[in-house]
């Protein structure tokens, strides 16, 4: 059988075959979708919901037509994986400040000082020394759900962490500075397998190869002062969708949550691993978890609560240095990024919130979660998916010039994009963002606006 | 013989001039007056006038005025000279009765679950416990006391039936239908509004007039209304006039303003006194467990705990209803409200007066939910005096209304004769329908109404609606709104066949948009 036109041609495609590697809201969304079919085993496909290793194993022996389209970037770890991203935004700093001055580059300041560890634990000591009493997370590069990850306040409770059993084990020796009580590495070679890094920039292939046998963690500043609502922790999902990186085009989501420790917080209790993480999977397993209470609120009634304390004035502050956020983050990564116009991706970026109403980014996930924890989640996930597919439009019924499609806003457009009237129109009077991040979402109605009578 | 309005106008301005002659403002007035006497345009010739200029220009008047508009709001206006004092708490002999025979089954309820349980009303912590809840005091939502045993004193349903036998003895009431009874639950004569005296009443909710949560929505240029809206909300602010604020919150409250105008209306100024009582409340709290603690732990974690947004806010109900408890100064509500403090003895001076105490000290005993009427405020207050102070007065004016039997228009009753008549009058069909299937339609709205629809509409509709419950000072909007979902979902009401379905079909509130439901029932029904 003839394969089908691909979109740009401008006829409607006839029938898009899927592949689909998870199960939950993505699957039914993807059966439902009218005109789409699930490819049996060997069949060719049109688009695939893939998982990370599939990508890893096949995408670079793949081919592709040109109207395929597949949910990852085949480097999406540059921004995934937090040693990666600290790097990268490290250098996009750099970059900044050489180019427009250090008030720009200060614009980059939404992530707390972290390092590599081992490979920057001098820079990390010097760090340390700075500050003394301030606390400290040590995060694993790859793991997610909130594995593995502690907080320390000494060097020696590194030390300690080293010699437990806890950790993925380095297999060499670690020789001790026993005056100060801190590691010294030993000569490191490119080929060691214990230290993988060294200073030189192999860093990248290297990793790749031994990321299960290696573990890399990273050092972070705590933030020691979130926003508290009812004595308790939490922090921000917020959805980012790109479809291409040059030029970068990325929609925001207007819905989102707040995900909600189950216990209050203080910086007593260090070891309480349940309190400081607010990772859903982690306090799932905390023991007062109910998992009929959902410690989750939607972020629009985040927004209105944050309103009636604060006023609109700062609120606005706070959303418009959380575009910020978005913007940079994907700014630092877009020229490192493989561009590959069969690639689009769906980020889940973490947010916290200081007490003085400043975001951080904590960190930014390349396979958010889809599994739906209640009634609520299951549809906004649910409609989070079906914009993300109007979006990538395999049925070739956008023209391209949509600022807002469902649920989703343009927020980049190869350059900042405005509110109010169509894409590319001259900006006449003052400039507002098209961010709509915790407002109304009357995607319903708007996608009916959009595509007339055609099923939303 | 009727009051004439003189003797009733100075007998309010007496009632006014004695209560507020106590109180902090006063001494504060005083104290402002005699240090005005430093400044030179004081001139000893023509002190009257000029103390009261300046007075008037630093602000005070204003505040003295608020302090009036406040009496004026929550107590009702005098009865004739001649009248005793129930009257003022409710007029109607038969009304009295019903609450106090109600009243004396809350308090068996209580006492047997006391000795069925051997714990004592009231009892003072030992020194380790009082230290223990002291450092606990912020999050005593992680205590996990066991409550298996405690019940709630009464549920809505309860009351329900309460309610559905009250009965006007003077009033010919034959068990035989006829077209004296009435086709709904309640079955006493009181006076409710109709719609046209409604929409009267409610002139601001017109179609032509704007409001936040109608005129404020996404599709709407904030330049129509939204914008001038929030400019003569700060202008009010600035003002600091409290009944101008009661009359701008008609309109709805913009969220950033909403603290401020709810704390002026309510005349709540949280100063160093009041943090100062509220403190006391709390070493109270300390020193003595209350049997009626159990009772409100248990209440918070059967409701508020499980809600999907108000869970956040444990702790901070605990902090205020532990306090309510032993706040004494509720007292003074009995006095309009039809409902009696339930009276305790010292142990072994049963009956002797001297050892008589209010139990729980602020005369409330808690049911089933009503740690709903705390936890929306706690979206706008987090400093725990102000949000304990705003509570309190939305109790003292509103909430216990809700909870006891009177004739008043705002009282539950009322509310309830008010619901179905709506209701009748205007869907008659419907109501005919959910009569004939056992539906019938106060069973499902009543828990509603009770609760002042806390827990069952989305938090910022459910604050849009106490604009204006403050705004008008009824709580007759409840029995509107009630009567205005029911129009919503007629069409599916139409087609159920039993009680559970009916309740399936009004189960889930959370999507409504109140103002417009208001609205279009209001203003835009054929009548």
């Amino acid at each position: 059988a003839p394969l089908p036109p691909p979109p740009s041609s401008g006829r409607p495609r006839a029938c898009v075959r899927f592949k689909c590697g998870l199960s939950g809201p993505v699957l039914d969304v993807l059966r439902c979708r009218p005109g789409w079919q699930q490819a049996r085993d060997e069949e060719e496909w049109d688009f695939f919901w893939c998982d990370v290793s599939w990508l890893r194993e096949n995408f670079d022996h793949t081919y592709m037509e040109d109207h395929v389209r597949i949910c990852h970037f085949r480097n999406h770890y540059e921004l995934s994986r937090k040693n990666y991203l600290v790097k990268n935004l490290k250098r996009f700093r750099r970059q900044l400040e050489r180019e427009a001055g250090k008030l720009e580059a200060a614009k980059c300041d939404f992530f707390p000082k972290t390092f590599e560890m081992p490979s920057e634990y001098r820079l990390f000591v010097e760090e340390f020394r700075k500050k003394p009493g301030v606390t400290w997370i040590m995060k694993p590069v790859g793991r997610s759900q909130g594995k593995g990850i502690f907080l320390f306040r000494k060097l020696k409770d590194i030390v300690d962490w080293k010699k437990s059993d806890n950790r993925v084990p380095y297999s060499g020796s670690f020789p001790m500075d026993t005056l100060s009580g801190i590691w010294l590495p030993e000569k490191l070679s490119v080929f060691s397998p214990s230290f993988p890094y060294t200073t030189l920039k192999g860093v990248t292939a290297y990793e790749q190869k031994d990321e299960t046998q290696i573990e890399t963690y990273v050092a972070q500043q705590y933030i020691e002062n979130p926003y508290l609502i009812g004595g308790r922790k939490f922090d921000l999902r917020v959805y980012i969708l790109v479809t291409s990186y040059i030029p970068l085009k990325a929609w925001l989501y207007r819905d989102g949550f707040a995900r909600f420790s189950n216990t209050r917080f203080t910086l007593n209790s260090i070891d309480d691993h349940y309190v400081h993480l607010t990772n859903v999977a982690v306090q799932k397993t905390a023991p007062d978890y109910d998992p009929e209470k959902g410690c989750k609120w939607m972020i629009q009634q985040l927004r209105q609560h944050l309103t009636a304390k604060h006023g609109a004035g700062a609120v606005a502050v706070l959303f418009a240095d959380m575009d910020n956020i978005f913007i940079k983050s994907l700014q630092s990564v877009q020229k490192v990024i493989i561009s590959d116009k069969h690639c689009f991706e769906l980020y889940g970026y973490d947010i916290l919130i200081d007490r003085d109403l400043k975001p951080w980014l904590l960190e930014i996930n390349a396979s958010p979660s889809l599994a739906a924890s209640s009634q609520e989640d299951y549809e906004l996930k649910c409609h989070l998916l079906k914009d993300t597919l109007h979006i990538v439009d395999m049925e070739g019924r956008l023209s391209g010039k949509e600022k807002r499609v469902g649920g989703f806003d343009l927020i980049w457009n190869d350059g900042p994009v405005s509110r109010g009237g169509n894409l590319g129109d001259p900006v006449t009077g003052n400039f507002v963002a098209n961010t709509h991040l915790g407002c109304f979402n009357d995607r319903k109605k708007q996608l009916r606006e959009l595509f007339g009578s055609l099923p939303a | 013989a009727m009051l004439d309005q003189d003797s009733g106008l100075s007998l309010t301005i007496a009632r006014i001039v004695q209560r507020l002659k106590g109180s902090s403002l006063h001494s504060q007035l005083e104290r402002q007056a005699r240090v005005s006497l430093h400044k030179p345009e004081i001139k000893l010739e023509s002190l009257k006038e000029d103390i009261k200029d300046f007075l008037k220009t630093s602000g005070w008047e204003k505040k003295l005025q608020n302090a009036v508009y406040s009496e004026l709001n929550v107590f009702p206006s005098p009865c004739h000279p001649a009248a005793p004092p129930e009257h003022m708490k409710e007029p109607l002999a038969y009304m009295r009765k019903a609450q106090g025979s109600w009243e004396k089954r809350i308090l068996k309820s209580l006492n047997s679950m006391c000795t069925e349980l051997s714990i004592p009303l009231a009892q003072k912590r030992p020194a380790s416990e009082q230290k223990e809840l002291l450092n606990k005091w912020n999050e005593m939502g992680t205590d996990e006391p066991d409550l298996s045993l405690f019940r709630p004193v009464y549920a809505p349903k309860d009351f329900l039936e309460v309610l559905m036998n009250l009965r006007n003895p003077n009033y010919e009431n034959g068990e035989q239908p006829s077209f004296r009874n009435h086709l709904g639950l309640i079955q006493v004569p009181l006076k409710v509004k109709d719609i046209p005296e409604l929409k009267e009443d409610f002139s601001e909710l017109g179609l032509n007039i704007g409001q936040l949560g109608i005129d404020d929505s996404a599709q709407v240029p904030p330049e129509f209304f939204e914008n001038e809206h929030v400019r003569i909300g700060q202008k009010v602010l600035a003002e600091q006039d409290s009944a101008a604020a009661q009359q701008y919150v008609r309109q709805g409250c913009p969220t950033a303003l909403r603290a401020d105008l709810w704390a002026l209306i309510l005349n709540i100024s949280n100063q160093p006194e009041d943090i100062l009582y509220y403190e006391q409340l709390k070493s109270n709290v300390i020193q003595h467990d209350l049997l009626v603690d159990s009772l409100i732990y248990k209440d918070v974690k059967l409701t508020a705990s499980n809600d999907d947004y108000y869970f956040v806010f444990e702790d901070y109900l605990y902090q205020v209803l532990l306090c309510f408890s032993r706040d004494t100064s509720v007292l003074e509500h009995f006095t309009y409200s039809s409902a009696t403090p339930p009276k305790s003895y010292i142990r072994g001076k049963l009956g002797i007066e001297e050892y008589a105490v209010f139990y729980p000290p602020n005369g409330v005993i808690p049911f089933h939910g009503f740690s709903m009427y705390v936890a929306p405020l706690c979206f706008l207050y987090h400093e725990p005096s102000k949000l304990y102070q705003i509570f309190r007065e939305m109790y003292v004016r509103f909430f216990f209304r809700l909870h006891s039997i009177s004739s008043h228009p705002s009282g539950i009753v009322s509310l309830c004769l008010l619901f179905e008549t709506l209701l009748q009058t205007h869907l008659p069909q419907l109501f005919y329908h959910l009569r004939e299937i056992g539906a019938q339609p106060l069973r499902i709205s009543f828990k509603w109404m009770v609760r002042a629809f806390s827990g069952y509409l989305a938090t910022d509709q459910l604050l849009l609606l106490w604009d204006r419950i403050l705004g008008y000072n009824s709580l007759e909007i409840l029995a509107v709104l009630a009567a205005a979902v029911f129009a919503f979902r007629a069409v599916n009401l139409m087609e159920v066949t039993s009680l559970a379905a009916a309740e399936a079909v009004l189960a889930d509130l959370s999507t409504l948009k109140v103002m417009p439901l208001l609205q279009i029932f209001l203003f835009a029904t054929v009548t």
